[in-house]
C-alpha cells in the first residue's frame, strides 16, 4: 500500500488520490500568440523523469484539495508534500 | 393529483422496521438507518475571525478548524470537509431556518451555504465489533489511539465514497454515503457483520449528535 500524506488529512492510502501530472507547468500568458507546436508542447509534453519528480495529486476521496508531491518515480518514495502555490522545499539529502 | 409528497428515506424499500429488534442485545454489531437529517454545506475562509464568529453566533457551535474533526452542540453538528468547507447537520425540518440564520449572520462576508437535503444517506453502526466491520472495507486507521469520538474522515468504504464520523466511545459511527449508494453499502455492511452477530435497530442506539428525536413520525408510504 502506498501512503500519500495529504497536507490536510494526513497519511492516506493512494487509492483515495488522483494523479494530476507534472507540477509547476505555467500556462502561457497569450495562448493565441503561440504556434500549434508550442501549444501542444504546453499541453502534452511532460518530463517523465526517472527519479525525483514534482507532480500534482488531488485527494479525490477526501478533502478534494490539490497539492504537490515530490515522488521518486523509480522507488515511489515520497520526499516532500507541499501546498499549491508553494515552492518545492529544498532537498535535504 | 397527489395529496402530498411521500418522502422516503434512502433505505425505505428495505423495510428495515420489519427486521428490527426493539432494544440492542448482545449482538456484535448494531446497524440502523438514521433517516432524515437536515444537511447544509457551508463554505468560507476560516482564517477570517469574522467568519468564524458569525458561524458560532448563528449555529451556537464552534467551527471545527482542525482537519477531520467534528463539533456539536445539542442536535447541531459541524463536520470538517475541507480547509474551507463544512457539513452542517441539523434536525430535520430546521435546515431552512438555520440557513437563514447563517445568511443573516454572514451578511457582508464571502461565504456560501447550500441546502443539500437528503443527498447523503446516514447509516449508524455500533457495537463491540463495529470497528472490525469497517476495517474490512476502509483503509483509514480507526484504532482508538488515533481515531476517536469527535473525529471524522472522508475516505472510501468498499470502494464507495464515505464520510465517517465517530460519535462516541462505544464505538458508534455515523456513515454518510451518497444516497444512491445507500442500498449497496447497507448490503455490504450486513454481509460484513454476519460473522460477529448482527442486530438491526429500529431506533438509533444511544443519543447521537445530530440524531433526531422524532417529534412526528416520518411519512412512510402505505
Amino acid at each position: 500500500m502506498l501512503l500519500i500524506k495529504c497536507p490536510w488529512c494526513g497519511e492516506r492510502d493512494a487509492h483515495e488520490f488522483s494523479y494530476g501530472g507534472e507540477a509547476h507547468i505555467t500556462r502561457p500568458e497569450n495562448p493565441d500568440k503561440l504556434s500549434d507546436e508550442q501549444w501542444a508542447d504546453y499541453l502534452f509534453m511532460q518530463k517523465n523523469a526517472m527519479g525525483p519528480f514534482l507532480e500534482r495529486w488531488v485527494h479525490a476521496h477526501g478533502c478534494r484539495r490539490w497539492f504537490n508531491v515530490r515522488r521518486d518515480t523509480v522507488t515511489h518514495e515520497i520526499t516532500a508534500v507541499y501546498k499549491m502555490g508553494d515552492r518545492p522545499p529544498e532537498r535535504t539529502a | 393529483m397527489p395529496k402530498s409528497y411521500l418522502r422516503q428515506s434512502a433505505l425505505a424499500h428495505l423495510h428495515l422496521e420489519a427486521h428490527a429488534v426493539e432494544v440492542a442485545g448482545d449482538a456484535g454489531v448494531d446497524l440502523c438507518e438514521r433517516p432524515f437529517r437536515g444537511q447544509l454545506v457551508l463554505r468560507g475562509d476560516c482564517t477570517d475571525n469574522a467568519f468564524r464568529d458569525a458561524v458560532q453566533q448563528a449555529l451556537g457551535v464552534t467551527l471545527p478548524v482542525e482537519p477531520n474533526s467534528v463539533t456539536n452542540v445539542d442536535q447541531v453538528s459541524v463536520i470538517w470537509l475541507g480547509p474551507d468547507e463544512w457539513l452542517v447537520v441539523v434536525p430535520d425540518g430546521h435546515e431552512q431556518a438555520i440557513e437563514q440564520e447563517l445568511r443573516e449572520a454572514l451578511a457582508g462576508i464571502h461565504f456560501a451555504v447550500t441546502d443539500v437535503g437528503d443527498s447523503r444517506a446516514v447509516i449508524g453502526i455500533s457495537g463491540p465489533h463495529a470497528r472490525d466491520v469497517l476495517k474490512k472495507g476502509c483503509s483509514v486507521d480507526l484504532h482508538p489511539r488515533v481515531f476517536g469520538p469527535g473525529q471524522c474522515a472522508q475516505t472510501a468504504l468498499a470502494r464507495c465514497h464515505m464520510l465517517l464520523h465517530q460519535v462516541n466511545q462505544a464505538p458508534t459511527y455515523d456513515i454518510y454515503v451518497h444516497r444512491s449508494f445507500a442500498d449497496y453499502i447497507w448490503c455490504w455492511l450486513e454481509d460484513a457483520a454476519q460473522e460477529f452477530g448482527l442486530a438491526i435497530i429500529a431506533q438509533a442506539p444511544g443519543a447521537s449528535a445530530g440524531a433526531r428525536a422524532p417529534e412526528s413520525e416520518p411519512v412512510v408510504p402505505a
